[in-house]
């Protein structure tokens, strides 16, 4: 039994990965639609960003000459991290073999590191613009981070642990029961998740205008296949926010490994529908929240993401409060 | 080793007349002074290694007692090796033996008068470190003190033809003299008048001091340790005096000297006062919380790289008090396993400090040899000019960061855990303040990566902003052997954490009685609590992340191709960049700047639109130094003045004023 749960959970384990890599363009692709349908575009179709990959990875790499070994190693790193990302948190199943090797604080982490390295890296060069993103990208991430942090702990506080497989069984079968801390939680969620993906209204994916771009400042100087990668793991980034999201507030239908064995003809699919109802509704919301809302000045993100940060208290202490 | 008679206290003795004699031999072969440096310092750090060892070997021991037959009469010196002592001992060699093989290279410039003296000054600081650390009474651990504190504030101002550093210097012994003296009183009051000779630690131990006294004692304790420390708002010689040092020296004193008072909080509160009072727990945690604050944020608006260094070991030693009044907290209300996890934390955060910072300074001190430039604002493209440097200052970077896998993040995720674990307290003013603490906690962590991609960022990266870097050159073979060290350990402790958490439980046992073991784990998985609760494993982090980096640069390659071409930077087209149009670091910190204004005041001068020749100017200072420091130094002007009117130089007019005094006392009597 135990063996068949192990055999099961690393096979669970590699599936979910590749299906996380493979469908987190499709993902962006479909923002990128909604929000062309919302604003009365017809769109470049829902495979957009895979004929962009392609592009890229045919390119010959240009950089510049000063670039140094940093600069060239940042998107494997970047990708690398977006990737353990994606491994362990709970997308269409819960019991995966790696989870227990980062938690919750340690996820925070990964995306810290790989922010770290993009920040670097975008100094590299030495161009006014690169300098500028990076400031930019650590100035909203010194609070969406913390803010991030808040939320996660308002969660594990509720499921006594801090294992994310942990947090969506705990939060999975308190069916019903709405949490006033997590409303809070999930409030800032959204915002951190507008400030970490790059999204209207704290920066614009679509601009190229100098004195607004954060994230596209940063990666100006790359090209062909260190772009690629970059555009990947940034999908892959946005994937792993919105099923983050999910895990902590929709957990229903995850499925567990346990409850699997000898049903996993029925889990699966039942899994895989509800994750892909999800993703399509929640990327939607996203492209709805971009079109409502304007890009605001730099200096006012600051003031946004804090609000992120006192909801995220806010949710913590109503937790302590009330013991829910 | 048992059966010859040697314990791990005579070692420790011996390491410390070593380092004594090593420094007496320096002075001696001043006039050889590659002698010195070649090996006197590398035989130094050898020393410092065995040092490291013994710790290690006598953090399992029963601890050896000895009386020294020297001091005052009827006050012999006691020392005592418990393992709280051993693992500072640990610290002190594991990181000091990176310093001291960093300083073979570093030193190897210098005349050969300062360089003796220097040499003695240097070894004597250690040995002096190492006895505070073995001090079983407060005579013995005041003379020890005060030694740490004069070699270093010699040491400080080894250049003092400087005036500046004359007055850094000043300010630090200023500092650590207020300190001291408190240090002192807080032995006097813990005494409480038993009677000479017993001022030894065990005596103290048994005094059981009523509760009013025993928080004076602890108030007194915190003061004058945290002078030591840098806690607000004792910090201001921190910023003035490490950057004044020879980088060798900041190391020492930021990485190991601060950590001393760490030990002195601790074996005050835990073991000779037993941590009896909740609120003593909730002061060191809001004051260790505004000390991380303030330190991290002041860090990110510095130009001066020392200075920025210095101003991160503030945001450092609150996040250790934070950990102290935690586990206070925890151990007042007989929660000893939370307890022994908020210790833990801090004294692995401890260490890791010792290494990181150790590790930045030292840098620092490469790349002062290259460019003679403190300002990061004329840095810039130096990871071209010194690549061993920079790839080592990375870890150090990165640790200091709190990224996994690197040992920053390991503390700072047994910090979270322990605050996670806190509800359940019975007092429910502190079940309110602790998420609010957590908060800030988090928000100090972001912002030091913020500061830590400042730091790496402006010296390392981007184009070289001045001409003469062009010559700057990489760190001669023993600096190298000394950063090398140093980010070993980070890497290590970073990547086996569950091995040092189980030397650690020998600690804790001894300090709140109970260790946190690691049972559920194994040796891959760190596990405080118990695997369902949260489990960390660095060395599956590490291979996951290097496994799919690795993956994915063969797959594009064998896939598509390897082909890269070199060509000018595009910046959207831009064709006249210039190295002045990148971020300076002011430039870099201004966003912080803006949004903490009311915390700095800020002098700036900006050109207009239209100046032909344009310059600016800005300094964000210290409030604390205008609000605190200058009233009571001119409080103390006008007091010494006052008190100079008594004072004309003629010896009738004293003579009159002893028989005055007389007339006076008579009266009285």
């Amino acid at each position: 039994m135990m063996a068949m749960d192990q055999t099961l959970g690393i096979l669970f384990q590699f599936y979910q990965s590749l299906l996380v890599v493979l469908l987190a363009p499709l993902l962006t692709g479909w923002v990128s639609q909604c929000r062309a349908w919302l604003q009365n575009r017809t769109g470049p179709g829902l495979l957009q960003p895979y004929r962009t990959l392609r592009k890229l990875f045919h390119k010959d790499a240009v950089i510049a000459h000063n670039a140094s070994p940093l600069f060239r190693i940042t998107p494997y790193i970047l990708f690398g991290c977006m990737w353990l990302a994606a491994a362990i948190i709970p997308i269409i199943a819960v019991d995966l073999p790696f989870s227990p090797a980062a938690d919750v604080i340690a996820l925070v982490g990964v995306f810290a590191l790989a922010r770290v390295f993009i920040a670097l890296a975008a100094m590299d060069i030495g161009t006014a613009f690169g300098a500028l993103g990076a400031r930019r990208e650590m100035l909203v991430s010194f609070l969406a981070e913390p803010a991030l942090l808040m939320v996660l702990f308002t969660a594990s506080l509720i499921s006594q642990s801090t294992q994310l497989p942990r947090i969506v069984e705990a939060l999975a079968h308190h069916q019903f029961v709405l949490y006033p801390s997590l409303a809070f939680a999930a409030l800032a969620f959204v915002i951190v998740l507008l400030a970490e993906n790059a999204r209207i209204p704290v920066d614009n994916p679509g601009t190229h205008l100098e004195l607004t771009m954060i994230h596209e400042a940063m990666i100006l100087e790359y090209s062909a296949r260190h772009l690629a990668l970059i555009e990947w793991a940034s999908s892959l980034k946005l994937f792993a926010y919105i099923s983050l999201g999910i895990a902590l507030f929709f957990p229903h239908g995850i499925a567990e490994v346990g409850a699997m064995v000898g049903n996993w003809g029925g889990a699966l699919p039942l899994a895989i529908t509800a994750l892909l109802a999800k993703l399509v509704m929640a990327g939607a919301g996203l492209a709805l929240l971009e079109t409502l809302l304007a890009k605001m000045r730099i200096f006012r993100a600051p003031e946004f993401l804090g609000t992120a940060f006192l909801l995220a208290v806010l949710g913590l202490l109503i937790h302590f409060l009330l013991g829910a | 080793m048992e059966a010859i008679g040697i314990l791990p206290l005579d070692v420790v003795c011996g390491v410390i007349l070593l380092w004594l004699a090593l420094g007496l031999l320096g002075l001696v072969l001043r006039r050889t002074p590659h002698l010195v440096t070649g090996i006197i310092f590398p035989l130094g750090a050898l020393v410092a290694l065995a040092l490291a060892g013994t710790g290690l070997w006598a953090l399992g021991e029963t601890p050896g007692v000895a009386v020294l037959p020297l001091g005052l009469p009827d006050l012999p010196l006691h020392l005592r090796l418990d393992p709280l002592a051993a693992f500072f001992l640990i610290l002190l060699g594991g990181a000091s033996f990176g310093v001291s093989l960093f300083s073979a290279g570093y030193f190897r410039a210098m005349a050969g008068n300062t360089l003796g003296l220097l040499c003695l000054e240097y070894h004597l600081f250690l040995a002096s470190m190492a006895l505070v650390l073995l001090a079983d009474d407060a005579y013995m651990f005041m003379v020890a003190w005060e030694t740490m504190a004069l070699s270093s504030y010699f040491l400080v101002t080894t250049e003092h033809h400087v005036p500046d550093i004359r007055k850094a210097g000043y300010l630090y012994l200023l500092v650590a003299h207020v300190g001291a003296i408190a240090i002192l009183l807080s032995f006097g009051v813990m005494q409480g008048g038993h009677g000479i000779g017993a001022y030894t630690f065990a005596a103290l131990r048994e005094a059981h001091l009523p509760v009013f006294w025993s928080s004076v004692a602890f108030l007194l304790a915190l003061f004058g340790f945290g002078a030591k420390a840098g806690l607000l708002p004792l910090h201001v010689w921190l910023p003035e005096a490490h950057p004044a040092a020879p980088s060798p020296v900041s190391a020492l004193m930021s990485g190991i000297m601060l950590k001393t008072a760490i030990y002195g909080i601790l074996r005050v509160t835990f073991d000779l006062l037993g941590a009896q009072q909740w609120w003593w727990g909730v002061l060191a945690l809001a004051l260790g919380l505004m000390t991380a604050i303030f330190g991290v944020m002041f860090a990110a608006v510095q130009g001066d790289m020392k200075r920025l260094l210095a101003y991160s070991s503030i945001e450092n030693i609150g996040l250790l008090l934070v950990g102290i009044g935690l586990a206070i907290i925890f151990h007042v209300y007989s929660k000893d396993a939370l307890a022994a996890l908020s210790l833990t934390a801090t004294l692995y955060h401890s260490l890791n400090h010792a290494f990181f910072k150790s590790l930045l300074f030292i840098g620092t001190g490469s790349i002062l040899h290259a460019t003679g430039e403190r300002n990061m604002g004329r840095m810039g493209g130096l990871i071209h000019h010194m690549p061993w440097a920079a790839a080592l200052m990375l870890v150090g970077v990165l640790s200091i960061a709190g990224l996994p896998p690197f040992n920053g993040f390991v503390s700072e995720w047994l910090l979270l855990q322990a605050f996670l674990l806190s509800p359940g307290l019975p007092n429910s003013y502190i079940n309110m303040l602790i998420p609010v603490a957590a908060a800030v906690i988090a928000l100090a962590a972001a912002l030091a990566a913020y500061v830590m991609v400042k730091f790496y960022g402006i010296i390392f990266l981007g184009q070289p902003r001045e001409k003469a870097l062009e010559h700057a050159h990489d760190a001669g073979i023993w600096e190298r052997i000394g950063l090398g060290w140093l980010a070993l350990g980070c890497v290590v402790l970073g990547l086996a954490p569950v091995f040092v958490i189980q030397r650690l439980d020998l600690v804790t046992q001894m300090l709140v009685g109970q260790g946190l073991g690691n049972a559920a784990g194994g040796w891959l998985f760190l596990t405080p609590v118990d695997t369902e609760r949260a489990s960390y494993s660095p060395v599956f982090f590490l291979l996951a992340v290097l496994g799919v980096m690795l993956m994915t640069a063969l797959t594009v390659h064998r896939f598509y191709h390897g082909r890269l071409r070199r060509g000018p930077a595009w910046d959207c087209g831009f064709p006249a960049q210039t190295a002045r149009m990148q971020d300076t670091a002011e430039g870099f910190g201004q966003p912080i700047r803006r949004i903490f204004e009311p915390f700095f005041k800020i002098e700036s001068e900006l050109p207009s639109a239209f100046d032909t020749h344009p310059r600016y100017y800005g300094r964000s200072e210290d409030r604390f130094w205008f609000a605190l420091y200058l009233p009571i130094k001119s409080i103390t002007e006008k007091l010494s003045s006052w008190a100079a009117l008594l004072q004309h130089g003629r010896i009738h007019l004293y003579l009159s004023y002893t028989f005055a005094t007389l007339v006076v006392l008579l009266i009285f009597v």
